[in-house]
C-alpha cells in the first residue's frame, strides 16, 4: 500500500529488470566468470616479459661480441658460437597464441639455453683478458649482461607462477564448469621445464654433523 | 580427550587459514628503513641512514631500504632479494621506485635490487660500480657501516642526478599528510548523507519492517515512526563523536608503497 504510494506503475515494470540486473550481474562475476580470461591474459602478459627480456640480451650480444672481438679476435671460435646461437634464438618466437604448443616452447627454450651457454663461454674467456676486464665498455655490458640474464630469470619465475595458476583455473571446481560450459578455446598453456640442476636445492654443509 | 582434538583441529583450520603468512614468514619484517638483521650496522649510522632515507623519499617519493641478514640459507642472492623486495612492496604501487640494499654477511654477497621505476635512472652498471667501488673494499676491511652508507649516499646522488624526473615523480606521489579540507569534506558528505538518506529510510523502513499502530503509526526498533508527520522521537544529537584523528605527523610506521621489481640491480661478493 505505501509502494503504491511511492511508485508508479511504469517503474514497477522496470525494477524487476533492474533487479534482476542488480543481482545476476555480480554473481557472474563473483561465481567466476572472471577468473579464466583473467588468468588466460594474466598469463600472456608474462609471457611478453619473458620475451621481453630475452630480446633485451639479444639486442646487448652484438655490441658484447664487437668489444670482445677488439681484445680477444683470436677467440673466433667462441665469439663465432655466440653470434650463431643469437642467431638461432631470434628465429624462433614464441607468440601467446602457440603458448598452448609444448613443442614450440620447448625448442625456444633449447635456443635460448644454447644462448645462454654460448655466453657464458665467452664471458669465461674473456676472463684471461686483463685488458678486456679493464675496458668500461666491456664492464658495462658485462654489468647489463648480467642484470638481463636476471630480470630473465625473475620474467620466468612470474611466468611459470602465472602459468600455474590459469591452468589450476581450468581444472579446479567452480573454474572448471565455466571452462567446459563456456571457454571451451582455452587450453592450458605449456610451462617451462625448470632444468635437472635446478631442481636440486643446494647442498648446504658445515661439516657440523660430523662433530656432533 | 574430546575438548583436545577440537583444539587441535581448530588450530590445524587457522595455520591453513595463515598459510600464506606462515611461508612468508622466513622474510624478514620492514621494521624500518634500516633492518639490520645481521647486527652489522652501528646505531649512529643507522640513525642516520634512516633520517636520509625518510628525507629523500619526501623529496622524490623513492624508497630506499638497507637490509642485512645473517644467512641466505643456501639461496642464491638474487631470487631472495627479489623476493624480499616483493614481499617489502618497496616503491610508489605506481611507480615502483623502490630500492633494496640487501647484505648477506655469511655468504659475503651483497645485492643492489632497482624497482622497475629506477632501472632507467639507477642502472645495472650504477649498481654494480657502487658494489664494487663502495662496498666492496670496505667490506674487506671489515668496516660494513662505512660501506653501506658510501653506497646509500651514492645511490641517492645518482637518483638526484636526474632532478627533473625525481620531482617529476615526487609531484605525482604528493603524501598529502592529511590533507584537513579533505576531512571537513567527508565529514559534510557524511553528515549530509545521514540526512538525506536517514530521512527515507525513516519513512520507507518502518511500514516495511515494522508493527503498524494505527494509521501511519509505526513501531520498529523499539521506536515509534510517524512517517507522515514530522518525526517526533529519536532526534539524533550531535554529540562530536570523540573519536577524533590522529594527525599523521608521527611518521614511526614505514612501509612499502606497493611497487614491484623485475630483478634490476646488480650484485656483487667480497
Amino acid at each position: 500500500m505505501f509502494a503504491q504510494r511511492l511508485a508508479s506503475p511504469s517503474m514497477f515494470r522496470t525494477l524487476p529488470a533492474f533487479l534482476m540486473m542488480a543481482i545476476v550481474l555480480p554473481l557472474l562475476a563473483g561465481c567466476g566468470y572472471n577468473t579464466i580470461p583473467t588468468a588466460e591474459e594474466n598469463a600472456k602478459a608474462a609471457w611478453s616479459e619473458v620475451l621481453n627480456q630475452y630480446q633485451r640480451r639479444a639486442d646487448l650480444i652484438p655490441n658484447l661480441v664487437e668489444t670482445v672481438k677488439g681484445y680477444a679476435s683470436h677467440e673466433k671460435d667462441t665469439l663465432d658460437a655466440v653470434v650463431e646461437a643469437r642467431a638461432k634464438a631470434t628465429q624462433i618466437t614464441v607468440t601467446p597464441e602457440t603458448l598452448k604448443d609444448p613443442e614450440a616452447l620447448k625448442k625456444f627454450q633449447d635456443a635460448q639455453a644454447g644462448l645462454t651457454s654460448a655466453l657464458s663461454r665467452l664471458i669465461a674467456v674473456s676472463e684471461a683478458y686483463p685488458d678486456l676486464k679493464a675496458n668500461q665498455n666491456f664492464l658495462a655490458l658485462q654489468a647489463q649482461l648480467e642484470g638481463t640474464e636476471n630480470r630473465i630469470a625473475v620474467a620466468r619465475r612470474d611466468y611459470i607462477q602465472a602459468v600455474r595458476d590459469y591452468n589450476l583455473t581450468l581444472k579446479t571446481f567452480p573454474s572448471v564448469l565455466w571452462a567446459t560450459f563456456w571457454f571451451r578455446s582455452s587450453e592450458p598453456f605449456a610451462n617451462f621445464t625448470v632444468d635437472e640442476d635446478k631442481m636440486q636445492p643446494p647442498k648446504v654443509d658445515f661439516g657440523t654433523k660430523q662433530g656432533g | 580427550m574430546p575438548r583436545n582434538a577440537s583444539l587441535t583441529f581448530l588450530a590445524a583450520i587457522l595455520s591453513f587459514l595463515f598459510l600464506p603468512l606462515a611461508l612468508a614468514a622466513d622474510l624478514p619484517a620492514l621494521t624500518g628503513r634500516v633492518v639490520d638483521n645481521a647486527g652489522i650496522i652501528d646505531a649512529a649510522t643507522k640513525a642516520a641512514l634512516t633520517q636520509k632515507l625518510a628525507e629523500f623519499e619526501t623529496k622524490g617519493s623513492d624508497q630506499i631500504v638497507v637490509a642485512t641478514i645473517p644467512s641466505l640459507d643456501g639461496e642464491e642472492i638474487e631470487p631472495y632479494a627479489n623476493r624480499l623486495f616483493r614481499f617489502w612492496k618497496l616503491g610508489q604501487a605506481k611507480e615502483n621506485n623502490g630500492v633494496l640494499l640487501l647484505v648477506a654477511p655469511n655468504d659475503r654477497k651483497m645485492r643492489i635490487e632497482v624497482g622497475y621505476g629506477l632501472e632507467g635512472t639507477l642502472t645495472d652498471l650504477h649498481t654494480k660500480l657502487i658494489i664494487e667501488n663502495d662496498m666492496v673494499p670496505a667490506f674487506r676491511a671489515g668496516d660494513f657501516s662505512g660501506g653501506i652508507e658510501k653506497a646509500v649516499y651514492d645511490m641517492i646522488m645518482v637518483l638526484e642526478g636526474n632532478p627533473e624526473e625525481l620531482e617529476a615523480r615526487g609531484e605525482r606521489n604528493q603524501q598529502a599528510p592529511f590533507n584537513s579540507d579533505d576531512l571537513f569534506f567527508a565529514v559534510f558528505i557524511g553528515i549530509w548523507a545521514i540526512i538525506f538518506f536517514g530521512s527515507i529510510a525513516v519513512s520507507v523502513l518502518p511500514p516495511i519492517f515494522g508493527q503498524k499502530l494505527g494509521p501511519g503509526r509505526y513501531r520498529w526498533l523499539g521506536m515509534t515512526f510517524e512517517p507522515s508527520r514530522r518525526s517526533s522521537g529519536g532526534g539524533w544529537s550531535s554529540g562530536s563523536s570523540g573519536g577524533g584523528w590522529s594527525s599523521g605527523g608521527g611518521g614511526g610506521g614505514f612501509s612499502g608503497g606497493g611497487g614491484s621489481s623485475g630483478g634490476g640491480g646488480s650484485s656483487g661478493s667480497w
